[in-house]
């Protein structure tokens, strides 16, 4: 009878006595992680919609002897039918889609090209990566941190780099989070007081007809797809979203999409994330330098934005305000506050709000479109 | 391929690309904004029969 006290006994303080041994420590500086990822999420509202359910995710899986990873297990289900499958990523895409608005890039088309050098980051890590030391697979997903879009960084790593997956979201989106403070000093530093002083009126009608806001979402899937046709999943899907809110048949669907659909799918994608930052797993030498790589990529985004904002600026006689080049990366809508902030805090007359979405949204068709563009060339190489 | 070849080719086609692609999309805004001027828009249709 006493053994078999001692044998119940033994079995519910497994768990505590497990926090005690060495092999029990990697958990327990995970719970601290979880406890700083909640803590910025609900004090700081750091993308508390995202870092809620990672860090509680997080605080889950290190719960010792925790087996909510293992087979049949809560997080392993939700890792299993929407990361793996890669559908939770692309669902959001559907929603981030139903979200934007694309007008302010059709009213001044040329400032997509910003979308391209906010991803110059991206390419940078990339041979960053590969200089110390990553695979040639895990330096592609680990420079598409640059993209700073969350899903594309998730649907890329879970398909190339799965065990890289919680170090490259987490710190996908807590850039993504950190642009307004990372931002500024570079912007900054690469303009003159004149270029950031340059005014870029808005003309007060709308130049662009309905019919083109309709028909944009189906000629960007259609040229982008040709092009980069590993891409299409992801372009296919935020346009898809896009089209069904500007063709204004489909609210039902369209309010699914950026409400019910988006929020269900953040909740468990969030979960998955947080059930793969297991300490053993997670507590390794690669994940600080992945860290490291991301706020690389995010800088040089920024850097090659600007110094391009500077070069239209010269093309077009000071027409362009160098600071929207800054706005040319996925982190919608925030970059593009960034922008107008700075630009207001040299000339509190100039409202740069309205090109600055336009860059930012180009930004979001930039860094799926490089996504694309590296899938593909990774199909190129035979290895995808 | 060793990694040298891979990131540069990478870089390269991939920085090339991305510009080209999203150049080529400003061509074909352009041309939809003149197939499809702002008074031909089914709003516009829309308000002309309203009125």
């Amino acid at each position: 009878m006493l053994d078999g006290f001692v044998m119940a006994l033994s079995g519910l303080t497994q768990g505590v006595r497990f926090v005690f041994t060495f092999q029990g420590l990697p958990n327990v500086v995970m719970l601290g992680v979880a406890a700083v990822l909640l803590y910025l999420a609900v004090k700081k509202g750091v993308e508390p919609l995202l870092l809620l359910p990672i860090g509680f995710g997080c605080l889950l899986v290190n719960i010792p002897l925790s087996d909510l990873m293992d087979e049949g297990g809560l997080l392993r289900f939700f890792y299993d039918i929407g990361i793996s499958t890669e559908i939770f990523p692309l669902l959001i895409f559907v929603g981030i889609g139903a979200m934007t608005d694309f007008t302010p890039l059709l009213e001044n088309p040329k400032i997509l090209l910003f979308g391209a050098a906010g991803q110059f980051g991206i390419f940078m890590t990339l041979l960053l990566a590969l200089a110390l030391g990553f695979s040639q697979v895990e330096a592609v997903c680990i420079g598409i941190i640059g993209a700073c879009d969350g899903p594309t960084a998730i649907y890329v790593t879970s398909q190339y780099a799965p065990h890289l997956l919680g170090a490259v979201s987490v710190a996908a989106y807590s850039y993504m989070s950190l642009v307004p403070i990372i931002q500024p000093p570079i912007m900054r530093a690469l303009t003159t007081q004149k270029e950031r002083l340059v005014r870029m009126p808005m003309s007060a009608a709308s130049t662009v007809s309905p019919y083109t806001k309709l028909l944009f979402p189906i000629v960007v899937t259609a040229v982008t797809g040709l092009i980069a046709p590993k891409g299409l999943p992801l372009m296919g899907t935020i346009m898809l979203g896009n089209f069904m809110k500007e063709s204004g048949v489909v609210q039902r669907l369209t309010g699914a999409s950026e409400n019910e659909i988006a929020n269900i799918v953040t909740l468990f994608l969030g979960l998955a994330i947080g059930g793969t930052m297991e300490g053993h797993k997670f507590l390794r030498p690669e994940t600080l330098a992945i860290f490291g790589l991301g706020f690389v990529a995010i800088c040089v985004d920024t850097g090659a934005g600007v110094l391009l904002g500077k070069l239209m600026c010269f093309l077009s006689g000071g027409k362009i305000n160098p600071l929207i080049g800054a706005a040319g990366i996925s982190a919608y809508p925030m970059a593009a506050r960034v922008a107008q902030v700075q630009g207001q805090l040299y000339d509190r007359r100039n409202y740069l709000l309205m090109h600055a979405m336009g860059a930012n949204t180009g930004g979001q068709i930039g860094s799926v479109m490089a996504a694309a563009v590296m899938l593909s060339v990774l199909k190129g190489f035979g290895m995808a | 391929m060793d990694n040298w070849t891979f990131g540069i080719t990478m870089t390269v086609v991939g920085t090339g690309a991305t510009f080209l692609i999203l150049g080529i999309l400003v061509f074909v805004i352009g041309l939809l904004k003149r197939g499809f001027p702002l008074s031909a828009g089914p709003n516009q249709n829309e308000k002309a029969k309203g009125a």
